[in-house]
């Protein structure tokens, strides 16, 4: 009975819960209600996700109002899989968040963080699962609006935080609107705001200045979102000012939605054979993301602050994403899916670990964490196992992904793209060796008091995510399964 | 899973040794009683390989498929088989001298040394039975991560950068190079399986074979080829049984058996020989087997002598396989064994005195013969054989590459093999001549330094039984592979059958 409205619960879930939250006033109420909601989205994306590896896709019309008029809801495998990769994450970082939280931000906020948090999850869900161009807008800026005020939060640490969250603001709102001029103009030109009909049309349209324009506007707006070189100027600081909880979210969420919108809007609605695709992904992204890989993993290597350094390594990480869309193959894209995945497992267990030295020392830099390899061997021994992820060694998650971008840049026949690849991925053995060296081989600094393991309701959070790093480095049967099939709905469905 | 228990076994084996090494940490003897015991049942499962691989079985298991097309899974060739038979072979008695070396010298961390000995040796068990080059590349990574503790072992400023410069240089060769390798000739054949014959010819042509192999070649840092050999000496830091680890047992002779795997069944004997892409590497490797020679005569360390002189040795293997005849693949994969002996033997020495009397230099060693007999007399056989000379294994291998120097019409390649056996004999035997015949320099300060270390005149001071016992058994066994060389041969020989050289 329920069944069939799954989608719609997806989303409204905690959009309903978030307000739930403020009403609740204490911290642990509102955040066993927050937990008890994201993992309930998160058991619905798996159901959502099963749904259209067996049956195709779902659309779902809210209220029973079919496309011209109301809104639909379209989920294929790409979309489904983006869901479980956001509810999955939420799943695991809100355990984390009680004591994370508790730690780093005023009693009095704590169930407005809860709300905003629940906010920010129901926005990217609902930007995820729409079929629809301009709800999407109305997810994004749900989402955006939250993430502000998460990332403010951080000031009760850093008043730095405030100043962050404004250029957030500013950058994110300068993207929104950009999106919404671009889809404007798509509105002028076809008539519907219905990614599908807005696909059909274009088809039918082919190439037109009005239509250019909009490509334009979209692809930059998105670009702002996502933090696409040279756009990204917002993400370093918020990451590095947001509360714990939030980064480790964030980093894994926000962008991996911003990717799928860019993948929907470049694959899906204006389709492989629109005039202006090849050469925008052949001469910009492709060397954007080069320069993002190369630039982002340089800028991380002499970071003093590790959160900032994990945030110029996402940007470098944006870049193999990007890449890999470029290639414009299907191996590419998979990549590009898979990456979204594995990315946010490895970026979700760094920054869950960075969180548990902050919470035990204030801060999270390469002086703080001297000697900390024997202080918190739990910790430190997860943050080297997200890190070989990163680096992509074998029977880790990050190799898969490197794999399947390698295997898309040899297809394409762009062998020398394929070496900075990997050239780059060296860039990221120095910037965590660095750590690793600094946390294992030199001694605590003179006069700190001793220091204890982080409380196992924050260990335990991390290690699901390191362990599941390993397993699908391990075992990616599934991973590619579902990344294929993501990338064949995505490619499949503008021809 | 499925297929042969025992192929499991052999990689399973020394990791659940390591959980029990990790659960004894406060009980030293039972601790290393369990190394000893890992390491003796991993032998006897590798015996059991070895009788089932004779008997003319081809035990295969795969563990699990990682992505469709890419799974881990396990057989046995002749090559493999040899590797498997030196690595845990060896395994026994080097945990035997790291037993003494470690106690003798109050080392910390003894039980971290352990555990990553023993995931070392299960990674040098998944090199060695890989039936696919992607399985080999995640065992020779891991194998890599293993090792790292190992070489920094000390902790010291030095160690750190020694493991910087061993971790960078195998690291960034392994991802820069070697993965790029891979996965390309995964885009062009749509399989990674090691095949008799090579799954290249025909796949793959013109210029880029070179090129291709330029990529496995320097993209197996393992294999110490120039100019990515720096991490050995750099490794040096490490305690000695590490370096004996290093250079005899798992680590280098993981590259050059990867080398020899990547030639024989990527590419195979014959398309190598036909398109002459190895042509550069024949010169590659005869430059390094000469340069790293003339850098060990000016090394006073001996472990770094002996360092360069593994780098120079390693290369008789890549030259093996870039002559691409059949005596000279039979030589080099000859020369995996024959080396490790010896070199394990060396290394073994230059532990047991630095156990003894805490000296390191070799200008420093004069007349040390004579309080420790047993141990130069073991280095002595054992440089013998490094050089090549008879009656000790290492003369087989120099002779069967001399033989496919000369087959494939390579003179030169003839010449260096020579020069570089005099260079040997030049780097090796002055250290056993010191020791013997010149007096012992006047030490006042030797006696401040303990008395135990200082040997009586006249008087016999070795290092501990544990080290010196597995010493005079490796220079046993370098005496035996010469008479018994005909069984390694037997085991090597359908590499050149199936490889389809002709001899």
């Amino acid at each position: 009975m329920i069944g069939p409205h799954l989608p719609i619960l997806q989303v409204a879930l905690p959009l309903i819960a978030a307000p739930v939250c403020v009403l609740l006033r204490f911290g642990n109420l509102a955040w066993l209600l927050a937990l008890l909601v994201s993992w309930v989205s998160f058991a619905i994306a798996i159901a959502l996700l099963s749904q259209t590896m067996h049956g195709g896709t779902i659309d779902y019309f809210l209220g029973d109002w079919a496309p011209p008029w109301g809104i639909a809801y379209r989920i294929d495998a790409a979309n489904a899989f983006v869901l479980l990769i956001v509810s999955g994450i939420s799943a695991v970082v809100l355990p984390y968040a009680r004591r994370s939280v508790a730690d780093e931000i005023p009693a009095g906020q704590r169930s407005l963080f809860y709300t905003c948090f629940l906010l920010c999850l129901s926005g990217l869900l609902g930007v995820t699962i729409t079929g629809d161009a301009f709800n999407l807008f109305v997810f994004l800026e749900i989402s955006s609006l939250s993430t502000y005020i998460l990332v403010a939060m951080g000031a009760g640490r850093d008043r730095r935080a405030l100043t962050s969250a404004y250029t957030y603001l500013v950058m994110g709102t300068l993207g929104a609107t950009f999106y919404v001029i671009g889809l404007g103009l798509i509105y002028m030109m076809t008539g519907t705001l219905n990614m599908a009909d807005i696909a059909a049309r274009l088809q039918e349209l082919g190439g037109n200045r009005t239509v250019h324009v909009a490509y334009a506007f979209i692809v930059v707006g998105i670009g702002l979102k996502l933090a696409m070189f040279p756009l990204h100027t917002w993400l370093p600081n918020a990451y590095t000012f947001a509360p714990s909880a939030v980064t480790a979210f964030l980093a894994s969420t926000a962008t991996k939605v911003a990717v799928y919108v860019l993948l929907r809007f470049l694959l899906t609605i204006f389709g492989p054979t629109f005039p202006l695709e090849a050469q925008t992904l052949t001469y910009i992204f492709l060397p954007l993301a080069l320069i993002a890989m190369f630039a982002g993993s340089t800028v991380a290597i002499f970071q003093i602050n590790l959160k900032r350094m994990l945030a110029y390594s996402s940007i470098a990480q944006i870049g193999y994403m990007l890449l890999g869309i470029s290639f414009g193959n299907l191996t590419g894209v998979t990549a590009t899916v898979i990456h979204l995945f594995n990315h946010a497992l490895m970026k979700g267990a760094l920054f869950m670990a960075l969180g548990c030295v902050i919470l035990r020392l204030e801060r999270a830099s390469i002086e703080s964490v001297r000697g900390l390899g024997q202080a918190m061997p739990w910790t430190m021994a997860a943050f080297v196992a997200g890190g070989l992820s990163l680096i992509g060694v074998p029977l880790t998650a990050g190799f898969i992904s490197k794999w399947y971008l390698v295997s898309g840049a040899l297809e394409a026949g762009w062998w020398p793209v394929a070496i900075l690849i990997v050239a780059s991925s060296l860039l990221a053995v120095i910037y965590i060796w660095r750590v690793v060296e600094v946390a294992y081989f030199s001694p605590a600094p003179e006069g700190r008091p001793p220091v204890t393991e982080a409380p196992l309701g924050m260990l335990l959070p991390v290690w699901v995510l390191v362990a599941a790093n390993v397993y699908f480095g391990i075992n990616a049967d599934l991973t590619v399964d579902i990344a294929e099939e993501a990338a064949l709905a995505l490619l499949g469905g503008g021809s | 899973m499925t297929g042969d228990l025992n192929l499991v076994l052999a990689i399973v084996i020394p990791l659940v040794g390591a959980l029990f090494i990790a659960a004894n940490d406060a009980r030293p003897n039972l601790r290393e009683g369990v190394t000893l015991a890992t390491a003796g049942v991993l032998f006897c499962v590798v015996l059991w390989v070895l009788q089932q691989y004779l008997s003319g079985d081809r035990p295969e298991a795969t563990l699990l498929e990682v992505v469709p097309g890419l799974p881990l899974a396990f057989n046995v060739e002749p090559l493999g088989m040899l590797f498997g038979l030196v690595a845990s072979g060896l395994w026994i008695v080097n945990s035997i001298y790291s037993i003494g070396y470690m106690r003798g010298g109050n080392e910390q961390n003894q039980t971290r040394f352990y555990i990553c000995f023993a995931i070392a040796i299960s990674s040098a068990m998944g090199i060695a039975f890989a039936e696919n080059m992607f399985t080999l590349f995640v065992f020779y990574e891991v194998l890599t991560l293993s090792t790292f503790p190992l070489v920094t072992h000390k902790g010291t400023a030095e160690a750190r950068m020694g493991g910087r410069t061993y971790l960078g240089i195998l690291i960034g060769t392994s991802i820069g190079f070697q993965l790029v390798a891979i996965v390309w000739t995964w885009v062009l054949t749509g399989t990674l399986d090691f095949t008799a014959g090579g799954i290249l010819a025909g796949k793959v042509e013109g210029s880029m074979v070179p090129v291709l192999l330029a990529l496995y070649m320097f993209g197996i840092g393992k294999a110490a080829l120039m100019p990515f050999h720096r991490w050995l000496p750099a490794a040096m830091v490490a305690p000695t049984p590490v370096s004996a680890l290093l250079h005899a047992v798992a680590v280098v002779k993981a590259g050059v058996f990867t080398v020899m795997k990547v030639a024989i069944y990527i590419f195979g004997i014959d398309f190598l020989a036909d398109t002459g892409a190895a042509d550069w590497l024949v010169w590659v490797a005869a430059f390094t087997i000469l340069a790293a020679s003339l850098v060990a005569l000016t090394k006073d360390n001996l472990k770094a002598r002996l360092a360069y002189s593994t780098v120079s040795q390693l290369s008789y293997v890549t030259l093996g396989a870039a002559l691409a005849t059949g005596p000279a693949v039979l030589g080099g994969s000859m020369q995996i064994a024959m080396h490790a002996v010896g070199k394990i033997t060396l290394f073994f020495c230059a532990g047991a005195i630095y156990v003894a009397t805490h000296k390191t230099e070799i200008s420093d060693m004069r007349g040390l013969g004579r309080a420790m007999p047993f141990t130069f007399a073991a280095f002595f056989l054992g440089a013998v054989s490094i050089i090549g000379l008879p009656p000790m294994g290492g003369s087989w291998s120099k002779w069967y590459l001399m033989l496919g120097a000369a087959d494939a019409h390579r003179q030169v390649i003839l010449v260096v093999l020579a020069v570089s056996s005099l260079l040997n004999i030049a780097y090796l035997l002055p250290i056993v001549a010191r020791a013997f015949f010149l007096p012992p320099p006047p030490e006042p300060e030797a006696k401040a330094a303990g008395a135990a270390a200082s040997p009586r005149k006249g008087g016999i001071a070795e290092a501990p039984l544990l080290c010196v016992v597995p010493l005079c058994i490796t220079a046993v066994g370098c005496i035996l592979l010469f008479f018994f060389a005909d069984a390694v041969y037997a085991l090597l020989e359908p590499l050149v059958m199936t490889g389809g050289a002709v001899q």
